[in-house]
C-alpha cells in the first residue's frame, strides 16, 4: 500500500484505539473523503482506504471512532428537506433575556417539531435576538400553527420575535472543514 | 416528490447508524428484504434526485473546525447576484434568501478561526453590504436527522 509521509504514518494517535494506530495523515485525508459522502459501491470502505492509503480496517475504525468520540454526530443518510416537500422551513428568532436564555434553549431543544435551537450573540442596534429555533414544516400555516402552540406553553406572550421563512436555497451542503472548494 | 415504500424505508431506517462492516450495503439490504445491488441503485438515484445530498458523516461542527452563521442585508433586485458572490467564498455550505432586511442568510466553514474571519472579511469588502456575523454560544440541539413525516408530503 502506498503510504506518503512515513513520519506521519509512524507518530503515534493519541485518540487511537488499541486496534490499531492510525496515521494523522491519512485520516486528514479520510476526512476529507468523507466530506464528499461514502462511495456508492459494495465495498465503500475498502475504496476510501485506496484513496487514502490507509487499510480498509483503519477506515472502519477510525470512523468507528469518531462517532464514539462525537466529531461524528450522524452517519448516514443526509436528506435534502426541500426536495421531499418540506418547503416551509421557518428560522425563529428571540430576544430573550439573557437569564432565561439557557433554560428556555433546553426547553426549546425537546419540541418535538423543532430541528434545530441554539443560542447567537445580539448585534444592537440592527440584531436584537439571542435565541434561534428552526421549524422544517410542509407549509406555513401548520408552522405558524406550531409557532402559537410554542409562545402558548413557554408564556412568550411578551417576548420579541421574528419568523424567517427561507424562500430560496442557493447553497445546502455538508461542512468542508479539511478539503478544498 | 412522492417516493415508493422501499426508498421511505431506506430513509426510516439509515439517516443515521449506517453500517460500519466491509459490505455497509449488503447489511441494509439485509434488514429491508432487498438485494445490495437494488440498495446501492436506490440510493444512487436518491442523490441523482436530490433527495439525499449525500451518504456519509454529520461531522459537529464544533470539534470539526470553525464555522459562523452572516447575513447581508442585499437591495432586493440584486439577491441573485449577491448569493453568487456569497456562493464563490471559499467554504460556504449553506446559502438561503429569507424574508427579513437581513435576506441572505450563510454559513461559511473554514479550518480554524482566524482563516474564517479572513475569508469575511474579504467578502464584505467584497459585497459592501452590512453583515451580520452570528458565531454559536451554545447549541441547545442541532440534528436534522428528524423522522421523515410521509403522511404531511402526501
Amino acid at each position: 500500500m502506498n503510504r506518503p509521509f512515513s513520519a506521519d504514518y509512524l507518530a503515534p494517535d493519541s485518540a487511537a484505539s488499541e486496534s490499531g494506530v492510525v496515521s494523522a495523515w491519512g485520516r486528514l485525508r479520510l476526512r476529507q473523503q468523507l466530506e464528499q459522502g461514502l462511495p456508492l459501491t459494495p465495498r465503500p470502505y475498502q475504496a476510501l482506504a485506496e484513496r487514502t492509503g490507509l487499510c480498509e480496517q483503519e477506515v472502519m475504525n477510525a470512523i468507528t471512532q469518531w462517532q464514539e468520540q462525537g466529531l461524528i454526530k450522524r452517519f448516514g443518510l443526509v436528506v435534502k428537506h426541500r426536495t421531499l416537500g418540506y418547503t416551509a422551513n421557518a428560522m425563529v428568532v428571540w430576544n430573550i433575556p439573557d437569564e432565561h436564555v439557557q433554560a428556555l434553549g433546553k426547553a426549546m431543544a425537546d419540541v418535538s417539531f423543532i430541528t434545530l435551537c441554539y443560542q447567537r450573540p445580539r448585534r444592537i442596534p440592527d440584531w436584537p435576538y439571542n435565541l434561534f429555533c428552526m421549524i422544517h414544516g410542509t407549509n406555513r400555516k401548520r408552522v405558524l400553527a406550531q409557532l402559537d402552540s410554542l409562545i402558548a406553553e413557554h408564556n412568550l406572550q411578551h417576548i420579541q420575535y421574528s419568523v424567517l421563512f427561507s424562500n430560496k436555497a442557493y447553497r445546502q451542503r455538508g461542512g468542508r472543514y479539511v478539503s478544498h472548494d | 416528490m412522492r417516493l415508493d415504500h422501499t426508498d421511505q424505508q431506506l430513509i426510516n431506517h439509515f439517516q443515521r447508524h449506517l453500517p460500519v462492516c466491509e459490505r455497509p450495503y449488503l447489511e441494509m439490504s439485509r434488514q429491508l428484504g432487498i438485494s445490495e445491488q437494488e440498495v446501492i441503485e436506490r440510493l444512487q438515484s436518491l442523490q441523482s434526485r436530490d433527495v439525499v445530498g449525500r451518504v456519509g458523516p454529520v461531522f459537529e461542527h464544533s470539534r470539526a473546525g470553525a464555522s459562523l452563521l452572516a447575513a447581508v442585508a442585499a437591495p432586493k433586485e440584486q439577491m441573485d447576484l449577491v448569493a453568487a458572490r456569497i456562493n464563490r467564498a471559499p467554504g460556504v455550505n449553506h446559502n438561503y434568501a429569507r424574508e427579513y432586511t437581513y435576506n441572505l442568510w450563510f454559513v461559511m466553514t473554514a479550518p480554524d478561526n482566524e482563516i474564517l474571519e479572513a475569508h469575511l472579511d474579504e467578502l464584505e469588502q467584497e459585497l459592501k453590504l452590512p453583515m451580520l456575523r452570528l458565531p454559536m454560544v451554545e447549541g441547545y440541539h442541532i440534528d436534522l436527522g428528524f423522522d421523515i413525516d410521509w403522511g404531511a408530503l402526501l
